[in-house]
């Protein structure tokens, strides 16, 4: 069965995800892609504030299709998250506890999870449309010039994740296919 | 000598974009079927289960986030005049059908300074010369995630079929998780360093899990999709048999001094939609 949790996150929480966990995520997460990563560090750089709260935060790599009339948004799945990996480092250790993605992440964001106590999602990538059906709202929080890059608040519901890596570097990617291949 | 007005061409441009980013091929979605009969791993089926549901959710909506750049494939009859300009009526096409279709913009103009496009333009254009006095357009979105994976080796003759499987191999083992598993793997091999990457990307757009029409190739191809699929990077990369749910490779001849492959690959929404004007 899978756990529910609610973001933000709390360490607690966090750190008591193992890697193989389903889980079905509600409430508040903001996105973020390559572009919104690249500005979020050039602020934390410059020690200027978040435009967002960062304590606890679960940042979903998505840039959506544009919402049609009456929907909260469009098409929603994961971008794949190693492109982000120059960048999560800084936001970890600013707080930020969950990445919704999907793909590989570098040793230097595993570290971070490690020792921040993060964790690392994965949502089903392409299948955008499904995913989105989750979404019950998405208000624009800033870089609106970005397009589908713009950071977004959204409220989720029963989001359906999977936890790739936790925060004490379980890696589902290898422990799934390890397990696979060693089946009889 | 037939006229065709280049409007029509942007007419069935904008059309494609919107049915082949929201409507799921038949041969895909058989494809897919297929894996999930012969997938044995729980947990792979799970995954493969809500990929079809995805692919059957419809109703206009974009079946994956990543509307992908517009790859548009026409084949020009030799005996038809195109009246207007062809490349902006293309363009024009991407331009509305992805506005009109609530469509991602994934462009930026230039690689470097990545500034959005706003539009999805420029289309990637390729336009063959084909005997006749139609023509016929493909727009096949390719999203990134998947592209960003692919990669093009300039293989020694001596490297031979062993090398050239090694290197299939290696892209796909390298790619793991990334490209979102299944994969469709088109392959190039031979012709020169350009061709052997158009190659690849054109095999994409073959009726999915349809083999070569060389039986030396069609073996091939089911060699390496036996061995893919052997590696266990399953659905998502979670574990599973279901790595990848087609192998495509098209040839051309080459170089004495050469061997060229390259490896497209593509995610399980493999996008494609023609039309014959």
């Amino acid at each position: 069965m899978p756990k529910a949790i609610t973001a933000p996150l709390d360490l607690e929480t966090a750190r008591s995800l193992r890697a193989g966990d389903s889980v079905l995520l509600s409430g508040t997460v903001y996105t973020a892609r390559d572009a919104a990563h690249k500005r979020l560090c050039g602020l934390a750089a410059q020690g200027k504030p978040m435009p967002f709260p960062m304590e606890g935060a679960v940042i979903y790599y998505v840039g959506p299709t544009p919402a049609r009339p009456g929907q909260p948004i469009g098409s929603a799945g994961p971008t794949t998250s190693y492109r982000m990996d120059a960048y999560a480092p800084t936001l970890l250790r600013l707080g930020e506890l969950g990445m919704i993605g999907k793909g590989k992440r570098e040793a230097e964001v595993i570290e971070a999870m490690k020792e921040t106590g993060a964790v690392y999602f994965g949502a089903i990538g392409g299948a955008g449309a499904l995913l989105a059906r989750c979404v019950k709202s998405a208000q624009l929080v800033c870089y609106e010039d970005l397009g589908a890059e713009a950071v977004r608040r959204l409220e989720v519901e029963n989001l359906p994740l999977t936890v790739v890596i936790d925060s004490l570097g379980n890696n589902l990617y290898e422990i799934g296919r390890t397990a696979y291949l060693a089946r009889k | 000598m037939r006229e065709i007005e280049a409007q029509r061409i942007a007419d069935a441009v904008a059309r494609l974009s919107v049915q082949a980013n929201t409507c799921l091929p038949p041969d895909v979605k058989d494809c897919i079927a297929r894996a999930r009969r012969e997938e044995d791993w729980p947990p792979a089926q799970e995954i493969l289960d809500r990929i079809m549901e995805n692919g059957n959710i419809g109703g206009g909506f974009p079946i994956c986030q990543d509307t992908g750049m517009a790859c548009v494939f026409l084949e020009v009859g030799q005996d038809v005049h195109i009246d207007g300009d062809l490349s902006k009526a293309v363009d024009e096409g991407v331009r509305r059908g992805y506005e009109e279709g609530y469509l991602r913009k994934s462009v930026v103009s230039d690689p470097l300074e990545r500034m959005n496009s706003g539009d999805n333009t420029p289309a990637m254009l390729y336009t063959e010369l084909v005997p006749g006095d139609q023509i016929t357009v493909t727009v096949a979105p390719k999203g990134f995630g998947s592209e960003n994976m692919s990669r093009i080796a300039m293989l020694k003759p001596s490297d031979g079929i062993e090398g050239v499987k090694a290197f299939i191999l290696d892209t796909v083992e390298q790619a793991g998780p990334n490209p979102c598993p299944p994969i469709v793997v088109g392959v190039g091999i031979g012709g020169t360093f350009d061709k052997c990457a158009l190659m690849a990307k054109k095999a994409l757009l073959r009726g999915m899990g349809a083999p070569s029409s060389q039986p030396f190739y069609a073996d091939l191809e089911r060699e390496l999709l036996g061995k893919i699929n052997a590696l266990g990077i399953g659905p998502q990369g979670f574990g599973g048999r279901t790595t990848a749910l087609a192998v495509h490779i098209e040839t051309m001849p080459t170089h004495i001094a050469g061997l060229p492959c390259a490896v497209n690959i593509n995610c399980h929404v493999a996008r494609h939609a023609s039309e014959v004007i």
